[in-house]
């Protein structure tokens, strides 16, 4: 549905994509996961026609983004970063107004939008400047579909969003993409990786990798153990100390735990416990554990 | 939290804490202690109430009423004191996009009223650490999102204050400059410095000390993420605000 | 037609919306007008003045009892000697001393020229100005009745600008100037903040994606404030008539024409800055000093053109309001035609066909 062949873009001296490739298959729902400044926002413009790629080809079903631009903008629903709405205007206003500018009215869509427009729906009459960030996010959804596109991009819908807001915004996504409609999303947090069908990892306009999320994690070459700190006054120490510890590649902190990629066979869980037993650091608990998408993302970008 | 910590005097006393706009409820009876050198996080979906709890502990908005005492000083009368004894680092890194980062780190120094001496030692000292003496003579503006959240951290403590107020800090950059910004965050709280941080990335949740979880309002939830875990009987922070914010409805 | 429908009336809601927008739009007129009618008037009444007559005859007794009698002036004191006029103005009693010279009236006989000297206290320029035109006038006009049949110049010049405004009435002055600058606050500016300002809230960037075209956001942003252009053009043209008394002498569809043909001009001036313009601040920045300065200070709203620089003659040509005002008063006061204005229609007309162009141009589908 969406093909992307060897973009290129600059904005002066600044490369922004370095030759990007990608292929977004019907109906599914792909990821664009990358840090602010990656990337991401310059090729979902030029995929939405709002910029020119300085080279390559981008086709979204079969349309070219520069020659066939009009064709492409009735087709596609577009998030930009920003929630951009009408602060003045009321949530049924913003929803009318979006409507209309694309030639149709609430009504004809209104199926598509029922179960997102419809949590909003008791504030119809509320100013969007007015309501919480999910809200907004929800009413942004709307307007976007409400013209019922074959292709939704959404640049970083999530971001800025408490984390039950997030999760309840990935369901609608969901249910979207069963309704057929393709879904390129972009999110700076990484965790949100494994809702997604597959995923681009994105860093410095170049793409680390793309894969199902299964396929990245397992794809991660090292062996990571995981040290487990009780109380989180022993994290600093813990840290330093495995820093230090011969073997140790890099150690970060993940969650309640301590990941450390091990650089030689001799490391293991047995030799960590007992490094911090010698060091005055008790009770810890290593073990083996599974590497996660942040994982594999540090680990490429540090290639 | 480690015993030693317990047993000080708290450096930030929250008591029934309430602030109202208008017939509007933003905080409702807030009781809390933070203690020095912990590192406290403070979560909760927009709208909860954080941003104004934040800002009445900040000195910048005058409670409805309850007791507020930080850093030894009154939430009522000594705003302008607890102005001076705190540090506040936000999402938008508030640093002049188009000066150097020497004259930034001038600017908050001259802010703060650091002397001449002072300040140069500090403003070398932290160079350094960062790594940016080579690039104290270039624009902020220039500089990638990871040295910006650096050097703005580094500005909010330039001042020794007790207690740093981070608004979510982290936002949009990649994971490895996430994890040496937190490695930031553990020296400070090392050395005494009081850390309080709201966020939205839930493994974030697990580096803090304690956690205060806030809903419409109020505080739902508040203590380590270890006891939190097993109180909600969840594997992960983010089960935790999940099953919260479930109950809640 | 239903896609622009619905955006003329979203830019409606916004208006309608926001009591800032509604002050600018109905309020500051009025204020504007008021203002100007009223306080900053340069009208004068009773200002007080000194007369030293070495004359004594028929005619400067005429003349001073005319200039007393006109309500501008009020006599001060009787001179007799040049020494006395300094201190006077010292002590800041009087604002003018009018000096006959000896024989007044037999020189303006025999010779056909005589002096009679103005002094005017010019530490504030512009009553100074404005007394001596109004003396200047009251002479003139008292020559012109009593000698009807010789014309004798009198070496004080005049100015021509009293000659369609005889009652030197401030308002007539500033209507039309007041007009030329609300017409351009309203259209370019507010314009040029209502799309600076989807660009800087991000909505924008969905209106290019959408499938509506560029002539549908232009029209539909420009739409809404020429209606209420033409709804604040007449209510200053209303006000200025009931309230000062400025006459309309011209055609109404003259007028409206002109008036339209203006709103125009400011409105693509205003598309133009916000082509450029990426958010409200700099859209308010380029129209308050690239627009609305000029317009005060080289339009001739406030200060004559005439005793301008030369450079900044010049310069005023390029300025729009000043060819409306021009017109405006003509066709107002004087009561002219189309065949008087059509110079300042057709360099109005190029003006915006030139402002139309390059926002066409200017304005993009894309970002960047």
């Amino acid at each position: 549905m969406i093909k992307v062949d060897k973009i290129e873009k600059h904005y002066g001296p600044v490369q922004a994509l370095k030759g990007i490739s990608l292929d977004v298959k019907e109906g599914e729902l792909f990821g664009l996961i990358g840090p602010d400044g990656a990337g991401k926002t310059t090729l979902m413009r030029i995929l939405v026609t709002l910029l020119f790629p300085d080279k390559g080809v981008a086709t979204l079903d079969g349309l070219d983004v520069v020659t066939e631009f009009r064709k492409i903008r009735r087709m596609v629903g577009y998030m930009p970063g920003r929630f951009s709405l009408y602060q003045d205007l009321t949530v049924e206003e913003n929803l009318n107004f979006f409507a209309t500018v694309f030639g149709g009215t609430v009504k004809d869509n209104y199926h598509l939008v029922k179960d997102i427009y419809g949590q909003i729906e008791p504030f119809r009459n509320r100013p969007a400047g007015k309501l919480s960030g999910g809200m907004k996010q929800k009413l942004a959804l709307s307007c976007a579909l409400i013209h019922a596109p074959k292709v939704l991009i959404l640049d970083e819908p999530t971001t800025g969003v408490d984390a039950v807001s997030r999760k309840e915004f990935w369901e609608m996504l969901n249910n979207l993409k069963r309704m057929g409609i393709t879904i390129l999303v972009s999110t700076p947090y990484m965790d949100e990786a494994r809702l997604c069908d597959r995923v681009a990892l994105f860093q410095n306009g170049e793409i680390l990798s793309i894969d199902t999320p299964e396929g990245i994690t397992t794809s991660f070459k090292g062996r990571l153990l995981g040290v487990k700190v009780t109380h989180t006054a022993q994290r600093f120490d813990c840290v330093n100390q495995l820093r230090s510890m011969p073997g140790a590649g890099s150690v970060f902190s993940f969650g309640d735990s301590i990941h450390v990629t091990c650089r030689d066979e001799g490391m293991t869980a047995q030799s960590i416990m007992s490094y911090l037993a010698g060091k005055g650091i008790a009770g810890i608990v290593a073990e083996p554990v599974a590497a996660g998408i942040e994982d594999v993302f540090m680990a490429l970008m540090q290639q | 939290m480690s015993t030693e910590i317990k047993n000080s005097q708290p450096i930030i006393e929250v008591r029934d804490l309430v602030k109202k706009f208008g017939s509007f409820v933003a905080d409702d009876r807030l009781t809390f202690d933070v203690y020095p050198g912990e590192i406290f996080g403070f979560l909760g979906a927009n709208g909860a109430g954080k941003t104004t709890a934040i800002r009445m502990i900040c000195g910048l908005l005058e409670p409805t009423s309850g007791k507020l005492k930080v850093a030894g000083f009154d939430g009522y009368h000594e705003r302008e004191k607890i102005k001076r004894n705190i540090g506040y680092m936000s999402q938008k890194f508030s640093l002049y996009e188009d000066m150097t980062i020497y004259e930034n780190i001038r600017l908050y120094a001259g802010i703060y009223g650091i002397p001449r001496k002072v300040r140069l030692e500090r403003t070398d000292e932290m160079l350094q650490k960062l790594q940016l003496t080579e690039h104290r003579n270039s624009l902020v503006g220039g500089l990638p999102l990871g040295w910006k959240q650096k050097l703005s951290f580094s500005l909010a403590l330039l001042h020794d204050p007790k207690i740093v107020f981070l608004d979510e800090p982290s936002g949009g950059v990649d994971p490895l400059t996430r994890r040496t910004f937190w490695d930031l965050i553990y020296e400070a709280a090392h050395k005494g410095v009081t850390i309080f941080v709201t966020t939205h990335y839930m493994d974030e949740a697990e580096y803090c000390d304690r956690v205060a979880i806030m809903s419409e309002g109020k505080i739902v939830a508040l203590d380590t993420p270890q006891r939190l875990k097993e109180v909600y009987e969840a594997d992960s922070m983010d089960g935790v605000f999940l099953k919260i914010a479930r109950n809640k409805e | 037609m239903n896609q622009l429908l619905g955006f003329v009336k979203k830019e409606f809601t916004h208006i309608f919306r926001d009591p800032r927008t509604m002050v600018i739009l109905f309020g500051i007129p009025i204020i504007q007008l008021m203002l100007f009618g009223y306080v900053i008037t340069t009208e004068i009444k009773d200002a007080r003045i000194a007369i030293l007559d070495h004359s004594n005859d028929n005619v400067t007794r005429e003349i001073t009892e005319k200039l007393l009698s006109s309500g501008y002036f009020k006599l001060d004191a009787n001179l007799r000697s040049e020494t006395e006029i300094e201190p006077l103005f010292r002590k800041g009693d009087i604002k003018q001393v009018v000096v006959f010279e000896r024989d007044f009236a037999q020189r303006l006989e025999r010779e056909g020229v005589v002096s009679m000297q103005v002094l005017a206290d010019a530490s504030d320029p512009n009553t100074a100005q404005m007394l001596y035109n109004y003396t200047n006038g009251i002479v003139q006009d008292y020559i012109r009745k009593k000698f009807s049949s010789i014309t004798i110049p009198l070496q004080i010049k005049s100015e021509v600008r009293m000659l369609y405004n005889e009652n030197m009435v401030g308002a007539f002055m500033y209507v039309p100037g007041t007009m030329a600058l609300i017409l351009m606050l309203i259209s370019a500016m507010m314009t040029s903040i209502t799309i600076a300002r989807e660009k800087e809230m991000g909505t924008m960037e969905i209106l290019l994606v959408s499938p509506l075209k560029a002539k549908h956001i232009v029209f539909g942003k420009v739409a809404p404030y020429l209606l209420l252009s033409i709804i604040d053009a007449s209510v200053v043209v209303l006000l200025g008539n009931l309230v000062f008394g400025v006459p309309i002498r011209g055609s109404i569809v003259v007028l409206a024409f002109l008036v339209i043909l203006y709103i125009t001009m400011a409105l693509s001036l205003g598309i133009l800055i916000s082509t450029v313009a990426d958010s409200q601040q700099v859209a308010m920045f380029i129209s308050g000093f690239a627009l609305m300065l000029p317009t005060i200070l080289l339009s001739g709203f406030i200060y004559p053109i005439e005793n301008m620089p030369v450079p900044l003659q010049v310069l005023s040509n390029l300025m729009p309001p000043r060819w409306f005002i021009d017109a405006l008063k003509q066709v107002m006061l004087k009561g002219n035609g189309l065949e008087y204005i059509w110079p300042n229609v057709l360099i109005l007309s190029g003006m915006t066909l030139v402002f139309l162009l390059l926002s066409i141009k200017k304005f993009k589908l894309r970002l960047q």
